[in-house]
């Protein structure tokens, strides 16, 4: 479990950028997170509120954008949606395919602010 | 400034700060020639074990050294130290994986000298460590005969952060039932193209293959540093 430690850098890095914007007060975090970023969705959502409390962040809301994983296909020589990271393999042709192009993404896309 | 609640665009990495650390590490390994190699795996796939012959047989022909995760104790670089290589302990308390910050930390006043592969054995745990870069140039994923062929489906994150599967423990193969095709075949389906190699660490079976692998890797890696107009 290490999404405690996940949700105390997403709080540190939002409260960074709200800093840079006239110490805004952060109303919600928008985050991407990709299905092989090796992090829990539920449980980063149960920790936020924990690394929150007694932060300029506290009261702010997580809004978590799910980023399904997009390999490309050697075989077709194009983009494609993967609806598993069990199984790499392209869903038209069934070619399996190693190169990842999203899925990883643990980012911190934008914030709502106010003030 | 408005009142009215805003948007506005940050897109940036919430890991920013390790990767930062991470890269910063991975230069310094390329510049000084340090071939850097991290293993993961569950509590008990035969890390440790599989490290002390590693750093053992390659002990007379290169310089290596090892950084140690755990949570308590310090057995595991004990153990190790039997190799004579320079072992250090990096105790993580209660965090379940290492972060490059720790690797940054444990390599601060540490007098080990000009080194060719550095190994870092990370915290046994097969889903946190798979966020965390920590410049390693190659990461190890073990898989246990013992621990069932479907490992790599229950934890496709990890295998598909790691570069190379050892499957570990093959002197208990027969014994566990161990179905060889189906562990390759799954490792592949999370990970397509990974090199896979399967040893014992306790009799020695496949240890020579692995060893002639890993200075390979190794270089193969010097051999891009040294290419003129690499820039290192």
């Amino acid at each position: 479990m290490h999404e405690l430690s996940i949700a105390m850098s997403i709080v540190e890095l939002a409260a960074e950028e709200a800093a840079l914007c006239g110490n805004a007060q952060v109303l919600a975090v928008h985050l991407r997170l990709g299905s092989l970023s090796g992090v829990v969705k539920e449980a980063l959502l149960s920790c936020y509120e924990m690394a929150c409390a007694s932060t300029s962040l506290e009261g702010s809301q997580l809004l978590i954008e799910e980023v399904p994983v997009e390999v490309f296909c050697p075989e077709c020589q194009a983009r494609r949606r993967i609806a598993s990271p069990q199984s790499l393999c392209c869903p038209e042709c069934g070619k399996p395919c190693s190169e990842v192009l999203q899925g990883k993404e643990l980012e911190l896309a934008a914030l709502e602010i106010k003030g | 400034m408005s009142a009215e609640p805003r948007l506005v665009e940050v897109r940036k990495n919430v890991l920013k700060q390790n990767d930062l650390v991470a890269r910063a590490l991975r230069d310094r390994f390329r510049q000084t020639g340090v071939f850097a190699v991290s293993l993961v795996s569950s509590p008990g796939a035969g890390k440790t074990t599989f490290l002390e012959k590693t750093l053992k047989s390659l002990q007379p022909r290169a310089k290596v050294a090892a950084l140690v995760g755990d949570l308590a104790t310090e057995n595991d670089a004990a153990r190790l130290a039997r190799s004579l290589a320079p072992v250090k302990q990096i105790t993580t308390g209660t965090i379940c994986h290492l972060e490059a910050a720790m690797i940054q930390n444990a390599l601060r006043d540490w007098e080990v000298g000009p080194l060719d592969f550095l190994f870092i054995e990370n915290v046994g745990n097969l889903v946190c460590p798979s966020s965390y870069d920590l410049g390693e140039e190659l990461r190890l994923v073990l898989l246990s005969v013992t621990e069932g062929e479907d490992k790599p489906l229950k934890y496709p994150t990890i295998f598909n952060s790691a570069d190379v599967a050892v499957i570990t423990k093959l002197d208990l193969a027969e014994a566990v039932e161990f179905d060889a095709a189906a562990a390759h075949k799954n490792i592949q389906a999370v990970r397509p193209g990974m090199p896979v190699l399967s040893l014992s660490a306790k009799t020695g079976q496949g240890m020579d293959e692995f060893l002639v692998f890993l200075e390979a890797q190794r270089r193969r890696r010097e051999a891009v540093r040294l290419m003129p107009g690499s820039g290192r």
